[in-house]
């Protein structure tokens, strides 16, 4: 378990002072001066040496992706925050700007100034209303402290302006998010060119999720060999993992990447709900990634690797548990029906697919189905996935994906039931 | 993807009021000069909180003419993004019930059932009244306080279908509740109190400052 000396977020909960004195008190805003006189390409150095992957989904390495930003652009550069928090299971970001918005307006300095970026923006969803109010407190005194701002005492110039969405879980990808930010609707940019090459107003940009930016400060201020030493190879650090579904006590935590799925729950959300015996499956990093059944579930840890050898994906680390009382069918049809509503219509194979496969996976729910469309449907998943503009079309498929290759008898047995019912009433 | 239309009932006109008129003025200016039409969600946002939580054609022109922008361009906007309501929503409360699968494994389908028989059954429809109204939408990124519904600005969290009727009547009487955790919990801690950070100022003992020239010392022994 991670020890309380090594967590990034001391203000999870918010049971502390969220304003400028309290962050202080935590250690924020503690030596930043330093980190930007040792110039742009230490702090990258910095962050690649830690080993930070993305935070957001991909787990892409966030000090490469940094450096592929222009180091002499004639065009202005910026950083974009992601703080569009939309996959289902996932509620980190949220906490992190209500409660810890400094680590983030500090993260944004610093990743900004190693981009040799003068101006950050960042999106909100639309729903986080309150979220987006008390960050901008944040950044506001920030501004009065002249933390950040023109001539402010970094010696860098640096703003950041708050902006959100209106509801549409598709700008959370990132190049949807700067159509969004230009006005647009958020329908995602073909790549490439890649952001860092054309990204928002056709400049050089880098979108990064909160999380990521958020723990930068401290792997700064505690080095990148203490980053690096928590968790385990090729997926290092601390990570908010957050806990949702069948568990006695759900919880956003910060714990060691890598940390068994099993103690994460048992230690912090009391468990699954009637006990380990009881699971059925989890769904280990928000909706879009495919479940993993109880039996794959003993030994499994919680990070990157681990999750992709089961067929799955750490995403945003939001565990959604899943006992024995589940209709398993019926969870993933509802995500089903997420995408299909989420989708933006650009692309035909997912603006007809996703509706596609909610209206057999529908069908499913109460077996009125023939066997045989079960293969069907797992063929359409196939040609939905990876024949899309961005991953859209790809997270509503893998759901599917995992049901079949792991409930199919389920699916199977509950088609016999229904076909069994229609027969008996006939008689 | 989903159909939407505008209300065939509109108002004749809309503009800012002086205050929101001001705040547009400043929000236009966080842009860079020429790239206005970024301030366009945060203009029709703010017409619809102006306009009784809902987005008239009449603010769609205003905001359009506004950001100089095509009417088409922001019509677009407006019809994409589910947040803006195009039809008249509850002036006392709008309840948007979150039905996505981390809410529906701990009961969100029972929260619906108490929207069907107290407000409607069927989604944004108004009561006769016209305070209330409903509707069943996405994952609102509140999972570990599942289920949870959002009324105008404030989320309310951990809720059962006696706490939302507790709630609607609360609502029905002008003395809504404290928002977030219906239960008493605090934001995402676990319930019963937090199993990590205990003593968040003995820890930070246990820390060096950077300014006292210990950068990258991590902590102390």
């Amino acid at each position: 378990m991670l020890a309380d000396k090594d967590r990034i977020f001391t203000n999870l909960y918010g049971f502390h002072d969220a304003g400028l004195a309290g962050a202080r008190e935590r250690g924020g805003w503690d030596g930043t001066k330093a980190f930007i006189d040792k110039g742009h390409d230490w702090i990258i150095d910095q962050v690649k040496d830690s080993g930070l992957r993305g935070r957001g989904g991909a787990g892409f390495p966030t000090g490469l992706k940094w450096s592929f930003m222009p180091k002499s652009d004639p065009r202005p550069s910026y950083l974009v925050i992601n703080a569009d928090e939309s996959e289902p299971g996932s509620c980190k970001d949220r906490e992190i700007t209500r409660h810890d918005p400094h680590l983030l307006i500090e993260g944004a300095l610093l990743a900004s100034f190693a981009m040799r970026a003068h101006k950050c923006f960042i999106y909100f969803r639309g729903e986080y209303i309150r979220e987006r109010e008390r960050f901008q407190a944040a950044v506001d005194e920030a501004y009065e402290a002249r933390l950040i701002g023109k001539n402010n005492i970094h010696g860098w110039d640096f703003d950041l302006v708050v902006h959100h969405g209106a509801g549409a879980y598709i700008c959370g990808e990132e190049t949807a998010m700067l159509e969004s930010l230009e006005g647009k609707k958020g329908q995602p940019r073909l790549k490439p060119p890649f952001p860092a090459g054309c990204g928002l107003y056709g400049a050089p940009t880098t979108v990064n999720n909160v999380e990521s930016i958020a723990v930068v400060p401290e792997i700064l201020r505690r080095g990148a060999t203490w980053f690096s030493s928590l968790g385990k190879p090729n997926n290092t650090g601390t990570k908010l993992f957050q806990i949702s579904g069948h568990v006695e006590r759900p919880c956003v935590v910060e714990e060691e990447m890598g940390i068994p799925l099993r103690e994460l729950l048992e230690k912090h959300a009391g468990g699954v709900r009637g006990g380990w015996k009881n699971l059925k499956a989890v769904i280990p990093g928000g909706s879009s990634v495919p479940l993993v059944p109880a039996d794959l579930c003993e030994d499994l840890t919680m990070d990157f690797d681990a999750l992709m050898k089961v067929k799955s994906g750490l995403g945003t680390a939001a565990v959604i548990v899943m006992d024995q009382s589940t209709d398993v069918i019926k969870a993933i049809s509802r995500i089903s029906y997420f995408y299909k509503h989420e989708s933006c219509g650009q692309c035909t194979p997912c603006r007809e697919g996703t509706g596609w496969m909610w209206r057999v996976m529908e069908r499913l729910v109460k077996g009125e189905a023939q066997k045989r469309e079960i293969d069907l449907l797992l063929d359409v998943t196939k040609q939905v996935e990876g024949h899309t503009i961005c991953a859209l079309g790809d997270a509503a498929a893998w759901p599917i994906q995992g049901l079949i290759r792991h409930f199919r008898h389920e699916i199977e047995a509950r088609i016999d039931a229904n076909q069994a019912a229609m027969s008996e009433a006939a008689e | 993807m989903a159909v939407r239309r505008l209300d065939p009932v509109q108002p004749a006109s809309f503009e800012f009021n002086k205050e929101n008129l001001a705040w547009a003025k400043e929000t236009i200016s966080k842009y860079p000069e020429g790239k206005q039409a970024s301030a366009v969600i945060p203009l029709l946002w703010r017409a619809q909180e102006q306009h009784e939580n809902w987005l008239p054609e009449p603010a769609i022109r205003y905001v359009a003419e506004m950001l100089g922008m095509a009417y088409i361009r922001v019509y677009e906007v407006a019809t994409f993004y589910t947040m803006f309501h195009l039809s008249p929503v509850g002036t006392t409360a709008h309840l948007q019930v979150c039905g996505t699968t981390p809410c529906m494994l701990r009961g969100a389908e029972a929260l619906m059932e108490v929207c069907k028989q107290r407000i409607s059954p069927t989604q944004n429809t108004l009561t006769a009244d016209g305070r209330f109204s409903w509707e069943e939408v996405e994952c609102l990124g509140s999972c570990a306080n599942a289920p949870m519904l959002q009324i105008f600005k404030d989320t309310y969290e951990d809720l059962t279908p006696e706490l939302l009727e507790h709630l609607l009547d609360s609502f029905a009487a002008g003395n809504p509740p404290k928002p977030g955790s219906q239960i008493g919990r605090t934001a995402s801690c676990p319930a019963g109190g937090p199993t990590t950070l205990k003593d968040v100022a003995h820890v930070m003992t246990q820390r060096r400052n950077v300014s006292d020239g210990n950068i990258g010392e991590g902590t102390k022994n």
